[in-house]
């Protein structure tokens, strides 16, 4: 069983979103041992990209943050090697297809192994496009994930079939963000989903309080939250990983 | 030219979120149904030429040709156009495809508001909603076409993310069509983004050198030597190149945005100084520093201000069929005042980009040599800009 895969085993998991480096490397670093200890079972490590289309205004302010402090994504990986001296749980990247291709697909994915990271999101590619990237993330020991949404339907069996790790659930239609509501149907999603792999599923999109998340975890493996991570960020900048930690844990209490 | 997924060589490709899969993969097969249904290509031509004005002229520019002394000139005017643009062709083809898919609203992301307008009028004409995300920066560049869209009914969304400019109205329109898919068209503007995109806009486009081909026939009896035309994302270029893609002795010369110099930053030549990447759906070239981030690219002309290129005109440099020159602001200026001189007839900056190229080869080619220029656009919406940059301020 892979680690990512491990992480769901004790209930359900919770993965919070963090973007490197805003505003700079040491409050990153501050808030990841934050999660870890207060009980992330994984954390999704964001590599700012100029333009992350999938994102709405909150993760878009953290990428411009984080650029404008001078992050790159070697100094993201000197990071995370620091941060493997003792941070046990799985990370993972969650960036877009051009910091990896341009880098060198290669490149990146055996810093990767090198550094310790478990996994990699890339909400620019679908299924379609992954033989770009999944034979090199196979050849190093990283697991590529998969997005199932709203209005996947007829894809949901193909996508599913032949996803590694976990299962990103996309909660509703639109860009990342806080939400009042979701209205998806997801426990038929999430059932569908089921029938055809044994892959947990983690719901993330609009989640930002105890009650969602107890709500989604309810019908799903886990959790993702991302803007309601970086609002503190927004609000609190270096004095941010406090407030995170607390957060962390009023999460992952109400996903029992 | 591209196959099943998309690809023209390496480039083109679907990198999308998943959320849109579906959306793309529904467009294509009602493309691949449409594009063939008689009723469907009747409709479309009707729109063209009754409502549009196709076809547009091939002007032999004489005084142009007398002055430079070297080939002779033809300009083929998609600025007489309806909306005085080459963007009427795709719109009107992509809002005719989106009625039939049953939707009622077109978004869509514009530049130097050629676009917006285009399908702010296709949508007006149509009875559709439309909703334009424009750049902050742009919508202050281009005013008078911000009040163009609204007038037709169409709401004006300034985007101020980024540098506010081409590339983010081009991401927030996705952001927006991945928010509402059901009753919404993504009415793209160039022959870029994910398949099926490129293919349906160069398909819509290249009524251009079908009718540069026809009435090349009918003035001179045969090809011309070279077609040229400005390229931004690259959907004028494509329209003019497609038919003579197969004719290996035209030459096929797109002129990028070299703002104030390729050796610089300041500049939006994508082929002369990006490298492959992927962006906004697809695999091609892009401006971008060592690390993948996309430039901050500029140009004196919004509309050819966009840090990337249509995957197919990435596949004609790599093959070599097509040549891509920079153009600079300085020459682009001298150019649309050139123009408006010499044959009364003032060229979107843009377009002013093929014709100063046009400027700088002509001379020495021989008298018996043809070449096209593309005049994607007319070039009022400029004068205000361009009275500036000649440090002349006009109130539009």
């Amino acid at each position: 069983m892979s680690r990512i895969a491990e992480a769901f085993k004790d209930g359900k998991a919770f993965i919070p979103f963090i973007t490197c480096g805003d505003p700079d490397i040491e409050t990153t670093k501050a808030a990841v041992r934050a999660m870890a200890e207060n009980g992330a079972d994984m954390i999704e490590l964001g590599i700012p990209f100029s333009d992350p289309t999938a994102e709405g205004p909150v993760i878009q302010g953290a990428n411009v943050r984080a650029l404008s402090g001078g992050i790159t994504t070697d100094r993201v990986f000197d990071m995370v090697r620091e941060l493997r001296k003792d941070v046990r749980i799985p990370l993972l990247f969650m960036t877009y297809a051009n910091v990896v291709y341009s880098y060198g697909t290669e490149k990146f994915l055996s810093n990767c192994r090198d550094s310790g990271i478990d996994g990699l999101i890339l909400p620019d590619v679908p299924f379609e496009e992954k033989e770009d990237f999944a034979p090199i993330c196979d050849k190093y020991g990283v697991e590529l994930i998969s997005f199932i949404a709203p209005t996947s339907e007829n894809r949901i069996a193909m996508i599913a079939r032949e996803a590694k790790g976990f299962i990103y659930v996309v909660s509703s239609l639109g860009v990342t963000g806080v939400r009042s509501e979701i209205k998806t149907d997801l426990a038929s999603i999430v059932e569908l989903i089921k029938q055809n792999t044994d892959v947990p599923c983690a719901i993330g999109f609009g989640i930002s309080t105890p009650e969602q998340a107890a709500k989604m975890g309810s019908i799903s493996d886990g959790v993702i939250i991302g803007s309601a991570i970086i609002r503190y960020l927004e609000k609190y900048g270096k004095d941010a990983p406090g407030h995170i930690g607390e957060y962390v844990k009023s999460i992952k209490d109400a996903l029992g | 030219m591209s196959n099943e997924k998309g690809r023209f060589g390496a480039h083109g490709g679907q990198y999308i979120p998943e959320t849109l899969m579906n959306a793309v993969i529904e467009l294509e097969k009602a493309y691949d149904h449409f594009k063939d249904d008689p009723e469907f290509r009747q409709e479309l031509s009707t729109l063209f030429n009754e409502y549009a004005g196709r076809p547009s002229r091939l002007y032999y520019a004489e005084k142009m040709t007398k002055d430079l002394g070297g080939a002779k000139i033809y300009l083929k005017r998609e600025d007489l156009n309806h909306t005085g643009s080459h963007k009427i062709n795709n719109v009107l083809g992509q809002a005719l495809l989106a009625k039939k898919m049953g939707k009622t609203r077109l978004i869509a992301e514009t530049g130097a508001g050629q676009h917006g307008v285009a399908t702010a009028t296709a949508a007006a004409l149509m009875g559709m909603e439309c909703v334009v995300f424009m750049g902050e920066e742009d919508t202050k560049r281009q005013a008078l076409n911000v009040y163009r869209m609204r007038l037709l009914g169409s709401e004006v969304i300034p985007v101020k993310s980024g540098t506010a400019t081409l590339k983010d109205a081009v991401s927030e329109a996705m952001r927006e069509w991945t928010s509402r898919i059901s009753d919404t068209h993504y009415c793209l503007g160039s022959v870029m983004g994910p398949h099926p995109f490129p293919t349906i806009v160069r398909d819509f486009q290249a009524v251009i050198s079908s009718e540069i081909k026809q009435q090349m026939k009918e003035k001179e009896g045969r090809l011309p030597d070279a077609v040229i035309a400005c390229v931004g994302g690259g959907s004028n270029a494509m329209g003019s190149f497609y038919h003579f893609i197969e004719d290996k002795e035209v030459q096929l010369i797109g002129c990028e945005a070299a703002g104030r110099g390729i050796d610089g930053f300041e500049t939006a030549a994508t082929i002369n100084t990006g490298r492959p990447g992927i962006f906004h759906g697809m695999k091609s070239y892009f401006c971008q520093d060592e690390y993948g981030q996309i430039a901050p690219v500029y140009s004196i002309s919004a509309g050819l201000d966009y840090p990337g290129i249509g995957p197919e005109h990435a596949w004609l440099h790599d093959t070599g069929r097509a040549q891509y020159v920079p153009v600079t602001d300085d020459e682009a200026v001298d150019a649309f005042e050139y123009l408006s001189r010499t044959e009364g007839i003032i060229p979107a900056i843009e377009s002013a980009h093929a014709v100063a190229h046009a400027v700088k080869i002509a001379p020495a080619m021989d008298k018996d040599k043809l070449i096209v220029i593309t005049i994607s656009g007319r070039g009022d919406k400029d004068c205000a800009a361009i009275a500036r940059y000649r440090g002349e301020d006009i109130h539009e």
